[in-house]
Formats: C-alpha cells, sequence, structure tokens
C-alpha cells in the first residue's frame, strides 16, 4: 500500500473518531444581558451557551450585593436546548447582583464565569 | 532514513490526519479560572494543552550582506503528556531568495520543547510553567545556514488576565499578559572571531480579549466574527549576554489579532523590527492553529499518561 493511501486511511479514521466531538461551552449570550441595565425585575437568569451541557455538573448561582445567594436553587438545563441553562429568582429589589456560573459540556470540559447586571 | 527525516514523515502524517478530520464549524485555548488564553503566534504561551499549528507561514527581510528575503511555512504538534506536562516537536520549510543568486531552500532544525506547569491560581487568572527548549544541530539543512550545534533554552513562562482588577475599571478587566525569559546555550562556543554568545530570549503579549468583554464585564452587542476577537501585540526579544559580542538586543513588535473558534484559531501579525540590526523591512506571520483536546477528545481529551 502506497504512503498516500495509508494516510488517507488514518485520515478517513480520525475523521470517524471525531464525529460528535464537543468542546469548551462559551457564552452565546444572557438575560439579563452582561453588564446590563435592566427596569423590570426577571424572574430568570438564562445563559445560552456553544455547547450542549452536562446537568449534573453544570450550575448558575445569583449574588446580591452583601454576597448572598439568592436564586431559588433550581437549575435546570433545558429540554429542547440542552445548551441553555437557567435557574428562578425571587422578586426582586432594586440593586446590583452578581451571577456565577460554570458550565461542563458534555465531553466534560469545564469552563467558569461571571457577570452582573443591575436593577434599577 | 535517518531521525529527523522520520520525524518530519511523523509530524506530517498526523498533521494531514487533522486537517482532513477538521469539522467546518468553529469556536476554543488555555484556561486560568475564568480567562480564557489563546495560542500566540511569535511568544510561546505558558499552558500546557494538545495543540497544534498548521501552518504558520512567515515572510520577512532579513538583514545581512547581502540581505535576503525569507519565507517560511512550519508546523509544530503539541501533546499534553502528564496533567500539566507537555512536549511540542516543530519544524519548518525555508525559502531564501537573494537579489541575482539561486535561491535556498530546506528544513529548518528540528525543535523540541517540554514544558511543565507548575502553578494556577484560577482567582487571579494566573499561570506559570517552565520548560526547556532544545534546538537539534544538524537537524535542518545546512545549505540555508541553520546552526551545526544544538541551542538549549531553558524558559520561564507566565500568564495573568486583569479581570481582578476593580469593579470601578470594567473596560480594564479584558486585558492580559503572557511572557517568556528563557537563557539560549549554544553547545558550541564559537570561534574568537565568530563566537556563539549565551542569549536571553525575551518575550511578552499584551492581550485585549473581546471575549472576555462580552462574556464577563458587558455585552455591546458584537456579533460574530467580532465577538470572539483577540487583539494583540507581542514583543519578540533576543539579547547576547557572553563571550563579547558587541551586538545589540535583536527582535520584532508584532501587532496583530487572533480570532478563536471552538476548535481553532486563526492569527495574523505584522513584525515589526525592533532595529537596524533586526530588518528594514515589515514582516507578516499568519497562523492557523487546532485545539487538539477540543477537535478529538476521545484521543486529547486526557494526558495520554497519568490522571
Amino acid at each position: 500500500m502506497k504512503a498516500h493511501t495509508q494516510l488517507l486511511i488514518i485520515a478517513l479514521t480520525v475523521l470517524l473518531l471525531i464525529q460528535g466531538s464537543w468542546a469548551h461551552a462559551f457564552v452565546d449570550h444572557t438575560e439579563p444581558g452582561v453588564g446590563s441595565q435592566i427596569h423590570s425585575a426577571p424572574t430568570q437568569i438564562k445563559i445560552w451557551f456553544t455547547e450542549k451541557l452536562e446537568p449534573a455538573l453544570s450550575k448558575i448561582q445569583v449574588f446580591d450585593i452583601s454576597g448572598q445567594e439568592i436564586d431559588k436553587r433550581d437549575v435546570k438545563i433545558d429540554q429542547s436546548n440542552a445548551a441553555l441553562m437557567t435557574v428562578s429568582l425571587p422578586a426582586l429589589k432594586p440593586g446590583k447582583y452578581k451571577v456565577v456560573w460554570r458550565a461542563v459540556s458534555v465531553d466534560t470540559h469545564v469552563t467558569t464565569g461571571n457577570f452582573t447586571f443591575e436593577l434599577v | 532514513m535517518n531521525n529527523s527525516s522520520a520525524l518530519r514523515r511523523a509530524l506530517f502524517a498526523l498533521s494531514l490526519c487533522i486537517f482532513v478530520a477538521a469539522p467546518l464549524s468553529a469556536f476554543s485555548h488555555g484556561f486560568a479560572g475564568d480567562r480564557f488564553f489563546p495560542a500566540t503566534l511569535t511568544t510561546d504561551d505558558p499552558f500546557a494543552a494538545s495543540e497544534m499549528s498548521l501552518p504558520t507561514f512567515t515572510e520577512f527581510r532579513q538583514p545581512g550582506e547581502p540581505p535576503f528575503n525569507e519565507f517560511d511555512i512550519s508546523t509544530d504538534i503539541s501533546l499534553l503528556l502528564f496533567p500539566n506536562t507537555a512536549l511540542t516537536a516543530g519544524d519548518g520549510y525555508n525559502i531564501q531568495r537573494v537579489v541575482n543568486q539561486k535561491t535556498r531552500t530546506g528544513f529548518d532544525n528540528v525543535e523540541l520543547n517540554l514544558l511543565y506547569e507548575f502553578f494556577e491560581n484560577d482567582k487571579h487568572e494566573a499561570i506559570a510553567s517552565i520548560g526547556l527548549t532544545w534546538d537539534i544541530g544538524r537537524s535542518g539543512s545546512q545549505s540555508i545556514g541553520n546552526d551545526t550545534f544544538s541551542t538549549w533554552t531553558p524558559t520561564f513562562y507566565f500568564g495573568k488576565g486583569f479581570g481582578d482588577l476593580p469593579d470601578n475599571l470594567p473596560f480594564l478587566k479584558p486585558f492580559a499578559i503572557t511572557g517568556t525569559l528563557g537563557l539560549g546555550i549554544p553547545t558550541n562556543s564559537g570561534t574568537q572571531s565568530d563566537p556563539n554568545p549565551n542569549t536571553l530570549e525575551w518575550g511578552l503579549a499584551l492581550e485585549y480579549s473581546l471575549i472576555y468583554l462580552q462574556e464577563h464585564v458587558k455585552d455591546i452587542g458584537l456579533k460574530a466574527p467580532f465577538n470572539r476577537l483577540i487583539p494583540l501585540v507581542e514583543f519578540a526579544m533576543s539579547t547576547p549576554v557572553n563571550r563579547n559580542v558587541d551586538k545589540l538586543t535583536t527582535g520584532t513588535i508584532n501587532p496583530g489579532v487572533i480570532w478563536s473558534g471552538q476548535y481553532f484559531q486563526l492569527g495574523i501579525e505584522a513584525m515589526i523590527p525592533v532595529n537596524s540590526e533586526s530588518g528594514h523591512n515589515v514582516g507578516v506571520i499568519a497562523q492557523v492553529h487546532f485545539y487538539l483536546d477540543d477537535l478529538l477528545p476521545k484521543i486529547f481529551g486526557k494526558p495520554l499518561f497519568g490522571r
């Protein structure tokens, strides 16, 4: 077998191996927006990621200005979109809030991050 | 087949496989806490990871008597051997054009590097590593002026993101810096008329991550591809330190931009000589760089050994 044929077979084998490959999950967009000022209180934090998430290992936490966690601790991965993670909020008072997230994509790559929004 | 030829064939085969297999969809290399650091083009980054540059293209007019235009196309592959240790092998093909002379071509010397990450602080987006580079003498073509002796370069690497700045400085948080400081030690000291000095090899990369800005500071509404850009400027320098070599620091300042996708990144930089010893014309470097651990997680998602 010629060297080029061998290389092609190896390349096709690798191509099969990467079918269904995943990567680090980055934030695509969020509601409320990163660093945004909003005028009506949100009932949920929604974060859309670039990859499908592993529900058991991914989470969102929301903290008020004093550092107290105020979310309802009911983090969910959307059933129709596995790249969307949400957590519910109680009735918020005006103020600045910090959202801390940890995303584990289905191939177990981990990314973390945080952002703030302000309810005015 | 000699050893360097076998290594080149292996590098080429692996590169071809991965290039053919690369998915067309894109985005992600190197994390410290919330900070993503891209692979920089002209200075090494401090991360031990499985990744591959294919190709890196450089065009630069080298100074000398006479000066010549140099084109270099190269590849390097890094494999994560242990959780914090990576081995890199790199080589390139070099074309040198001199006015009124025959074009010279040939392979560069093969270069190997072993890097160990010994410190990471996620809260402060900080990382530090040590490494040893071996430029293998006589492994490349003599016709293009490759060294006939080996050079060992022990190097310290670091990276720091500025996401821990106070909240009243939000738009400075996307800044990050990586750097290297190494001592190049040739195995042949040369002659009195043509000495081979030890050299201080130092470099810096100052980056402003629009990815970080959008994800952590303020969503300013950037859409693809601009939301994945990292403008940067790199400084790649070399300073002789002994053997009475009366030469200046040489090097280039390289402003450019990196676009980082999920599986690969694209980078391009201008290469501006810092003085006449370094050159007279602006060159260019461009690179396609693959994140092997994202591209082929079943193979490269974990270290080859350990864990």
